[in-house]
């Protein structure tokens, strides 16, 4: 239960775009840049590398209804099309990036999926104190295709129809996934109830 | 840390967890939007460089250069510029090293390598060609506008191209100065005819010897051992020594002497 899944906010917005790009391209920005963001920065887990992320995600999107026809831009899923762009650039990137000097090991001494994110978003950090820091970590420490079907439902609230489309996978499949990795996460706060750090 | 204690009531710890969870939604940098529209160029910023004849502002946006302006009046620049282009103009926070140095090279005397790329929209097809034209003209050298037409293709539409270059967005980068009235004289700029004389010094012509020429009805140097007669700026006509240069008032006294045009300035 809990979060409602949010439908589309601007169910015009497609039609817009196609009478006039330029002239609603601001408002694409403002309605989708904290999806874009959040979701760059849940995948790559620094503000700055998720920044760029969001930028080239926007702009990617820009020239692509650009050269679309008015018909398919205006028959456009918004939300599901660039959740699916910024997921693809903050895979790249994080591919690009040089990988830990020393591999981050869990409790278990499985080794963590990211790179360190005690270093990453400090100011966000300092302001929300140390739970939400450590819900930061253990959700980054999750199995990629868990993690990216958690902060899709659960952090950015996309319906399951939604989350199925952006990751290319059945709605069972990812409802699977999003069931295990909450389970996951869970356990890990259970654990750390007992043996408090 | 006691916050998730629910691990014995599922409900209880699965609300906690769902909760924290929303709360990671992450608020964007306020840099994000307008970086964003800058680089699909629905914005610009500028900066000043320093220019031949004094500081320029350049504005730019992730299409290429837009517009630029002598001076330091950069109010007047971004009004000047949300009229004419109906997009907001906002100061650099930090100018764009890869730009500088593009608007540096373009500036810079003898200096080759890649030309910036300019963001020409709002101009016609015509403005277009009138303007790729006038980058083909060498620094330090002019070129009448009756001479942009023929180039085009277009001999009678010399008033269009007066009108074009008048209109040009990104004055000094793209060298509008060193088209010229086609009697020789540095007529008609923008910015003021001082500022095109002192644009054309700063290339290294002679403004002066310029207008005299113009005055004394001087339109063409020829070469009395090639018989070929040029601009009097082309390289060609200034690498003639003084004892074989001949001046000619028109085209047709040079050929009426037995002259060809120069391939290169193409005077016919």
């Amino acid at each position: 239960m809990v979060f409602k899944a949010v439908m589309e906010p601007q169910p015009e917005l497609p039609a817009r775009l196609a009478r006039d790009l330029d002239g609603s391209f601001e408002e694409l920005v403002g309605t989708y840049q904290r999806l874009v963001f959040g979701l760059a920065l849940r995948v790559v887990a620094d503000r700055a590398d998720a920044e760029e992320v969001a930028q080239d995600t926007f702009a990617r999107a820009y020239w692509a209804l650009a050269g679309y026809p008015a018909e398919r831009v205006a028959a456009m899923r918004l939300r599901p099309w660039l959740a699916r762009i910024t997921l693809n650039l903050a895979r790249n990137r994080l591919r690009r990036r040089p990988p830990p000097a020393r591999p981050l090991e869990d409790g278990d001494g499985q080794p963590l999926a990211l790179a360190a994110p005690a270093a990453a978003e400090p100011a966000t950090v300092a302001e929300r104190g140390q739970e939400r820091e450590r819900l930061v970590e253990l959700l980054a420490a999750l199995p990629r295709g868990y993690r990216e079907a958690v902060v899709l439902r659960h952090v950015e609230g996309l319906p399951y129809a939604e989350v199925a489309e952006v990751l290319g996978r059945p709605v069972g499949t990812v409802k699977t996934h999003v069931h295990r990795g909450v389970r996951q996460l869970r356990e890990q706060l259970a654990r750390e109830e007992r043996v408090p750090r | 840390m006691n916050r998730y204690h629910g691990n014995d009531d599922p409900d209880d710890g699965w609300r906690e967890l769902a909760e924290g969870l929303h709360g990671l939604r992450a608020e964007p940098p306020p840099t994000l939007a307008p970086a964003v529209l800058e680089r699909v160029g629905l914005a610009d910023a500028f900066v000043t460089v320093d220019g031949p004849a004094g500081p320029l502002l350049v504005a730019y946006n992730g299409r290429g250069i837009s517009a630029t302006a002598p001076g330091t009046d950069e109010a007047g620049f971004a009004e000047r510029f949300q009229d004419r282009f109906g997009r907001p103009l906002r100061p650099a926070g930090r100018p764009p090293a890869r730009l500088v140095a593009q608007v540096e090279r373009v500036l810079a005397p003898g200096r080759r390598g890649a030309e910036p790329r300019y963001d020409l929209r709002g101009t016609s097809e015509f403005e277009r060609a009138v303007l790729a034209k006038a980058r083909e003209i060498p620094r330090g050298q002019v070129r009448p506008y009756a001479w942009v037409a023929g180039e085009l293709g277009r001999p009678a539409a010399v008033r269009a191209v007066g009108a074009a270059l008048g209109r040009n967005p990104v004055p000094v980068l793209i060298p509008c100065h060193r088209v010229v009235g086609s009697d020789g004289r540095l007529t008609g700029y923008a910015w003021g005819v001082p500022y095109k004389r002192a644009l054309l010094a700063a290339e290294g012509a002679d403004p002066d010897e310029l207008e005299r020429l113009a005055h004394r009805g001087t339109r063409f140097f020829g070469s009395d051992t090639t018989h070929i007669y040029c601009y009097p700026t082309c390289a060609h006509a200034r690498r003639v020594a003084d004892r074989h240069l001949m001046t000619f008032r028109d085209a047709a006294q040079a050929t009426g002497a037995g002259y060809r045009p120069c391939r290169v300035c193409r005077p016919a």
